[in-house]
């Protein structure tokens, strides 16, 4: 008789836990088992060349003050490749006729998520922020439009374009393909990135230039307004 | 003195002078290790994994990236100009912005290295 009661009860609250958790995906929950095996969801001691070299895929553990919701939740459930080279381009290249070249083979698709865990996770991602102070915010003026000259800028004058495509298959292929930066990343990300890459991800293979804050309102407009086609 | 005693001599002695000449090859290794790994990570993008000047990169820009293991294209340059371009980029030697400045992000240390390095691969000695 006891003995009934107990397995009724025991019974009775795996079934309650199991439908919780079913029913309102737990986003924390979901990066702690998913996600953490590839991403840094809290910020890494350990900052060498050599943790670079084996990281599987972006920090993200200041996921909140660089990408837009509305983006994540859709990336999340239909992921298209950002990093034509993969996550540490060194390990993704072969021998091509030119030159080096991408090597498909080594690259992995992303895991998809069903959209309400997509959603969830967004919302964890979003909170977020990294340490203080690792982006300047209210520096970028978004009111002021990019001059006509932003995009040579980006394309000839600093030399961005050898190592950012910006779509339509020209540009480099060791960082980020911007062609949606607009709707991917937050201005003030986009901003505090170009003045400092290596405050943000040390170490990142891109270089900490000198650039003149007129031309930092030029680069930044210029980015952020880079959207996909449905978003034009 | 007994055969088998000469024989560990022997052994002995052959390990010494194999080690002796392992010390010296394996010290060249470790000197450049760490350059070797900033070339990877930094400038194998568009220089090439092979350092001949086509890196990933190299197909989309207009100036092509210095072939690094061309003895003589390398051995025209100075010492000097070569930390300079690292440390300040193309344009503080008259060359393309498209070679970018890395000084903010090395040590004057590391672009030393660096630049021994690139004299080490391009088997062009020191100007
Ligand atoms: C097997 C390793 C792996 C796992 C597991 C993984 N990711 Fe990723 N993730 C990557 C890689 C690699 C990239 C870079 C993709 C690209 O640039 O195209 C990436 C990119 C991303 C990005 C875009 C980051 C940026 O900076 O542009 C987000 C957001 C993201 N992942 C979220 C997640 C979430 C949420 C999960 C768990 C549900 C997850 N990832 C699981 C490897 C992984
Ligand atoms: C030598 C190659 C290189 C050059 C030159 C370069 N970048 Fe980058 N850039 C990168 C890499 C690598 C990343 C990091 C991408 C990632 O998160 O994996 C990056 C990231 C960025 C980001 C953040 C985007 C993101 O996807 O998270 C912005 C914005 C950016 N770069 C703008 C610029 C601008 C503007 C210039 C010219 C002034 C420039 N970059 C020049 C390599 C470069
Ligand atoms: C974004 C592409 C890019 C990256 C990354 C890059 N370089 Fe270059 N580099 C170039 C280009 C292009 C040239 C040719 C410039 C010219 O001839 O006008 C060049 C030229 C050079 C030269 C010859 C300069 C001269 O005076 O002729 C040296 C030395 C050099 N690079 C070293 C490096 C080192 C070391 C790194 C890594 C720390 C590096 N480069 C990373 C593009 C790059």
């Amino acid at each position: 008789m006891m003995k009934a009661y107990l397995l009724a009860a025991m019974v009775g609250a795996g079934f309650l836990a199991s439908s919780l958790t079913a029913s309102a995906a737990d986003g924390s929950a979901i990066l702690q088992s998913q996600c953490a095996s590839c991403h840094a969801l809290t910020q890494p001691e350990n900052t060498s060349l050599d943790r670079l070299w084996e990281r599987k895929g972006p920090d993200l553990y200041y996921a909140g003050v660089k990408f837009n919701k509305p983006w994540l939740v859709k990336w999340l459930q239909d992921p298209v490749r950002i990093r034509p080279a993969g996550e540490f381009y060194r390990k993704h290249i072969k021998k091509g006729d030119k030159g080096d070249v991408v090597d498909e083979s080594t690259l992995t698709v992303h895991p998809k998520l069903a959209q309400a865990d997509a959603e969830a996770a967004a919302d964890a991602l979003m909170a977020l922020k990294g340490p203080e102070g690792l982006i300047e915010t209210g520096k970028y003026d978004a009111d002021k439009k990019p001059s006509p000259m932003a995009k040579m800028l980006f394309t000839k004058l600093r030399g961005c374009y050898a190592c950012h495509s910006i779509g339509g298959g020209k540009g480099g292929l060791s960082g980020s393909s911007l062609e949606t930066a607009g709707d991917r990343l937050q201005p003030d990300f986009i901003y505090s990135y170009i003045k400092d890459p290596q405050k943000i991800d040390k170490g990142i293979w891109m270089p900490k230039l000198k650039i003149s804050e007129q031309d930092l309102q030029n680069l930044t407009g210029y980015i952020a307004q880079l959207k996909g086609k449905e978003g034009k | 003195m007994n055969i088998s005693r000469s024989v560990l001599l022997l052994a002995g002695m052959s390990l010494i002078f194999l080690g002796s000449l392992a010390t010296p090859a394996s010290a060249a290794d470790d000197q450049f290790k760490h350059a070797e790994k900033l070339y990877d990570t930094y400038c194998a993008q568009c220089h090439g994994a092979d350092r001949d000047g086509n890196g990933l990169n190299s197909t989309f820009i207009s100036v092509q990236p210095r072939d690094h293991s061309d003895p003589k294209g390398m051995g025209d340059i100075p010492n000097d100009e070569i930390i300079e371009v690292i440390k300040k980029g193309g344009l503080a030697a008259n060359k393309s912005v498209l070679m970018p400045a890395w000084g903010e992000i090395f040590s004057d240390e590391e672009v030393d290295q660096l630049a021994a390095y690139l004299r080490h691969i391009c088997k062009c000695g020191s100007n």
